[in-house]
């Protein structure tokens, strides 16, 4: 990082100065973001757009109360009127002077092969193209195809009263095409993302291609989906997207901040049978290049690999640095935040569920009757039920123990302790997926994962009568 | 003229040779507090600005857009913006159909939107308001055992845009917001209510209501059981009538309709919904959160009679989209703030209200399912097929009256059928942050996925 965004001098008195009226913890997180992204739409290429963002957000924590502003002004002045502005909390006043001396900024480098910066945007451009022709060229029926690239570098700087000093440098490269296919029966959609903490070189022509047929062939075989089942049946998740199933009915469950406010069905659980014996689940923000990774987190611990469920029994939550520091729980690094313009939260990095031992297609020979969800687009949880549902984008019956004919969307929707415990196969054919995990108002990248497996019953919420 | 719609003129005077451009500036301030057992959780304050520029370049095949923005308004960042957009515009594709925004004539509406009490109200008086929404929730209901969030915010923001072109306009609004989250026990299962309160200054929030809303609906959940599916009425209250009624408007967006993402293409003059079902769109009603004097592009917002007794009359569009489409402008570009372009779509969706309350409605639907929360609207309604499958939290309607509450389930159709489905609307309009109003709606055949 060349220069450095703020001075260290500055960031520490500043956090003294955040500390003056009696703070009891300080922290200045200075962000400097820049992202481009290009759309491709009907042939066209109709917005590139450049963006940055730049600015610093300080929080001062006294007893249970957090006082947070921020600032897009990086002038010592401004900083030391925003550690003011976060400091009012602190309204009995008098903490007095407190000396925070920071050490050696700790740096953690990108692994990006290519900076997005260095690449010509003409090169980007020629790729978007060649998607739109491969996702054209797999049939007539295909009369949309939008495809979208974007890219981020977001460098940033956390000094806290604890003495944590680090920076970190991440370099994010996404790839998206939705088609639309229209025939007899109306229109249908199809989607892939391709997405991936690093940098240009994740976008090889070979990618970007199998990602656009894949989106046409999936809006072409769903002109011929039918309504999808509606009640209670088995149900085949392929690699991949599936682990949205976790994320949604246990992972937003198992935040720190919904179980210290026994607003999650998993608070005081742990060490209790929570899962199928099947069920071996892991969030893990130090898997290099997925999407959810992450060097440090946004509180600048370095991430790490928290076993959440061990053959179905609740073994952790995921915390944020003051929460473990209240409980004595070890930093588990899950602070993160959108920008320097939001508190950090409790958040999930790349949540996957171990392999098991099965084999994926005789997971699909050995269930007589369903559903095959072979892509899932999402879903929401609420955590003090434990409802939850996930949609699914694409999918085929399964009947007599062979996919067949292709269904239409809907959501599907289970009970998070009970769906968990109903996981009768896991296969071995790993994968990991890409997604943007919503929680109050903030968006962070995430990755999820899971091999093939199956639930023994979920409720599909089809129209089919 | 605001010191910001100044701003963005003097910056206008950067524009080079033969370019156009275009600037969009912002810029706000907000609080929050948030209470959580008697203290304060968190109190945020910030304010914050930006400035989205677009060049373009008209060539022999059309014009070329570039973009660029940044999120602060010191003279670097104005410059960098600058910069990017005048290199970004020449990778764009040459297009007969895009334009700027050019002074139509059509006049703006003048409204009232900012108070400024929101600005001058001290911040003690905010706290107390979170800290008395937190308790009056606490203490409102025996079976609450948890107040999960409670909060209070508020903003002013400000917005100018200017062209070359000749556009000049810039709008303010103000709004502050109560909302509560409540868990109810009752010893077996808990149950979870959201309560709200919208105005544009805190002197109009309404903090009973918006207790009593989120005890009621937490309280009332109690005991929910998972329903056997069957086919039967729902009856959407306004609050989830309205998340409707904005998925509806997605699809009406003149963007969607010439990109041939809606299944509304083709069909001006077909009916489309019941006869009971017509829909406007108009950001120039002062009661709905959506209003606005100017749209994205700075032209006037104005009225939209988008499906009229059931009859679809039009879409919403934006200069690009109208153009492609063969039309004008309907004063409808919307921004999501100050990264990316603007495009069509409606911000102040109201539905015209019918004869029957609620209560009515509920007593001449009979027997059906009365949808209270909506879950997965992202994740189950594919606006451009139609296909409708969401989650669902409520209570059964048996003999026309309110009855057990049942959860875990889902409700499912198309978009296209619910529209003719449709067999009442109600005449209780509650006007709802977001870009439609509510009120409750009845819709016959909808598949209930249950056990």
């Amino acid at each position: 990082m060349s220069p450095q965004l703020v001075e260290r001098d500055v960031l520490q008195r500043t956090i003294d100065e955040a500390l003056r009226r009696g703070g009891e913890f300080a922290e200045v997180f200075v962000e400097d973001r820049t992202t481009s992204s290009a759309l491709l739409d009907q042939r066209r290429v109709e917005e590139l757009t450049s963006g940055r963002d730049r600015g610093a957000g300080i929080r001062v924590v006294v007893g249970e109360t957090t006082g947070f502003a921020h600032t897009a002004d990086l002038s010592e002045a401004a900083l030391r009127e925003a550690a003011q502005a976060a400091a009012a909390v602190a309204r009995e006043g008098g903490g007095g002077v407190r000396e925070v001396a920071l050490g050696t900024l700790r740096r953690y480098p990108s692994a990006a092969e290519v900076e997005p910066g260095d690449v010509d945007k003409a090169k980007k451009i020629e790729l978007l193209r060649h998607a739109d022709d491969a996702a054209r060229s797999e049939g007539s029926s295909i009369t949309q195809v939008q495809v979208a690239l974007g890219d981020s570098v977001r460098r940033f700087i956390v000094a806290n009263s604890e003495g944590v000093f680090a920076s970190d440098h991440q370099v994010r490269t996404r790839f998206n095409v939705a088609c639309v296919a229209t025939g007899d029966t109306g229109m249908q959609t199809g989607y892939r993302p391709v997405a991936a903490t690093r940098g240009f070189e994740l976008l090889s022509p070979t990618a970007v291609e199998t990602a656009a047929r894949g989106a046409a062939r999936q809006a072409i075989t769903k002109l011929e989906a039918r309504p999808a089942p509606s009640g209670d049946l088995p149900v085949v998740l392929a690699s991949g997207s599936g682990g949205i199933l976790f994320h949604e009915a246990c992972g937003h469950g198992l935040e720190a901040d919904a179980i210290m406010k026994q607003a999650s069905v998993y608070a005081g659980r742990v060490g209790q049978q929570v899962a199928s014996p099947l069920v071996t689940l892991v969030d893990d923000g130090t898997v290099a290049g997925e999407w959810g990774y992450l060097a440090i987190d946004d509180e600048g611990h370095e991430s790490s690999r928290n076993v959440l469920i061990e053959n179905g029994v609740l073994t952790d939550y995921m915390w944020d640095y003051l929460r473990s520091r209240k409980e004595g729980r070890h930093v588990s690094a899950n602070g993160r935040r959108q920008s320097y313009q939001y508190l950090p939260m409790v958040r999930m990095t790349n949540t996957y569920l171990l392999e098991g031992d099965s084999d994926a297609d005789e997971i699909v020979a050995q269930t007589p009757y369903g559903v095959y969800v072979a892509q899932l687009g999402g879903g929401q949880v609420n955590t003090a039920t434990g409802d939850f549902v996930f949609g699914m984008t694409a999918a085929f019956l399964i009947e007599n123990g062979r996919i067949t004919a292709p269904l239409r969307d809907c959501n599907l929707i289970g009970n998070g302790p009970e769906i968990l415990q109903r996981v009768d196969a896991v296969a071995k054919d790993f994968s990991m997926m890409p997604g943007t995990c919503g929680k109050d108002g903030q968006q962070v990248p995430v990755g999820c994962g899971q091999a093939t497996m199956r639930l023994s019953g979920i409720t599909i919420g089809g129209a089919a009568s | 003229m605001s010191q910001l719609l100044e701003r963005a003129e003097r910056l206008l005077e950067s524009a080079k040779g033969a370019e156009e451009i275009e600037i969009y500036l912002s810029s706000g301030v907000e609080t929050e507090v948030r209470a959580y057992q008697g203290e304060i959780e968190n109190l945020s304050s910030a304010s914050s600005s930006g400035i989205g520029i677009r060049v373009l370049h008209d060539g022999p095949g059309g014009a070329q857009v570039g973009t660029a923005w940044a999120g602060a308004l010191d003279d670097e960042s104005i410059h960098e913006a600058l910069a990017q957009a005048r290199e970004n515009v020449r990778f764009a594709s040459e297009d007969e159909f895009v334009a700027f925004a050019r002074p139509d004539g059509h006049p703006a509406t003048a409204l009232s939107l900012r108070d400024e009490s929101v600005l001058t109200t001290p911040m003690g008086d905010k706290i107390d308001l979170a800290l008395a929404l937190e308790r009056r929730v606490r203490e409102g209901d025996i079976r609450i055992r948890q107040v999960d969030s409670a909060n209070y915010s508020d903003y002013v923001a400000e917005a100018a845009v200017v062209s070359s072109t000749g556009i000049r306009a810039s709008y303010a609004r103000s709004g502050a917001f109560l909302s509560v989250e409540a868990i109810a026990s009752d010893g077996r299962d808990d149950q979870t209510g959201w309560g709200l309160s919208a105005a544009r200054a805190p002197s109009g929030l309404d903090l009973e209501a918006a207790a009593n809303d989120a005890i009621t609906r937490a309280t009332r959940m109690l005991g929910a059981v998972k329903p056997a599916s069957m086919k039967c009425a729902a009856v959407f209250e306004p609050r989830t009538a309205a998340s409707f009624l904005a998925i509806i408007g997605g699809a009406l967006s003149g963007d969607a309709v010439v990109r041939g993402r809606s299944f509304f293409a083709n069909r001006i003059g077909e009916l489309v919904a019941s006869p009971l079902f017509s829909l406007l769109d108009d950001p120039t009603d002062p009661r709905h959160f959506g209003a606005s004097s100017h749209d994205g592009e700075g032209l006037a917002c104005r009225r939209n009679v988008l499906i009229h007794e059931g009859r679809l009359e039009a879409f919403v569009y934006d200069t690009c989209s109208a153009r492609r489409a063969g039309t004008s402008s309907t004063g409808s570009a919307l921004r999501g703030g100050i990264a990316g372009s603007p495009s069509a779509g409606c911000r102040a969706l109201q539905l015209a209200p019918g004869e029957e309350d609620q209560a009515t409605i509920l007593k001449n639907v009979g027997f059906g399912v009365f949808v209270q929360s909506l879950m997965g609207v992202h994740s189950g309604v594919n606006p451009i097929s139609g296909d409708f499958s969401v989650g669902v939290t409520g209570l059964m309607i048996r003999n026309g009256e309110l009855a057990e509450p049942v959860r875990e389930l889902t409700v499912a159709s198309t978009l296209q059928r619910m529209l003719l489905d449709l067999s009442h609307v109600g005449s209780d309009v509650e006007w709802l942050p977001g870009s439609a109003a509510g009120q409750t709606l009845a819709i016959e055949g909808i598949a209930v996925s249950g056990s």
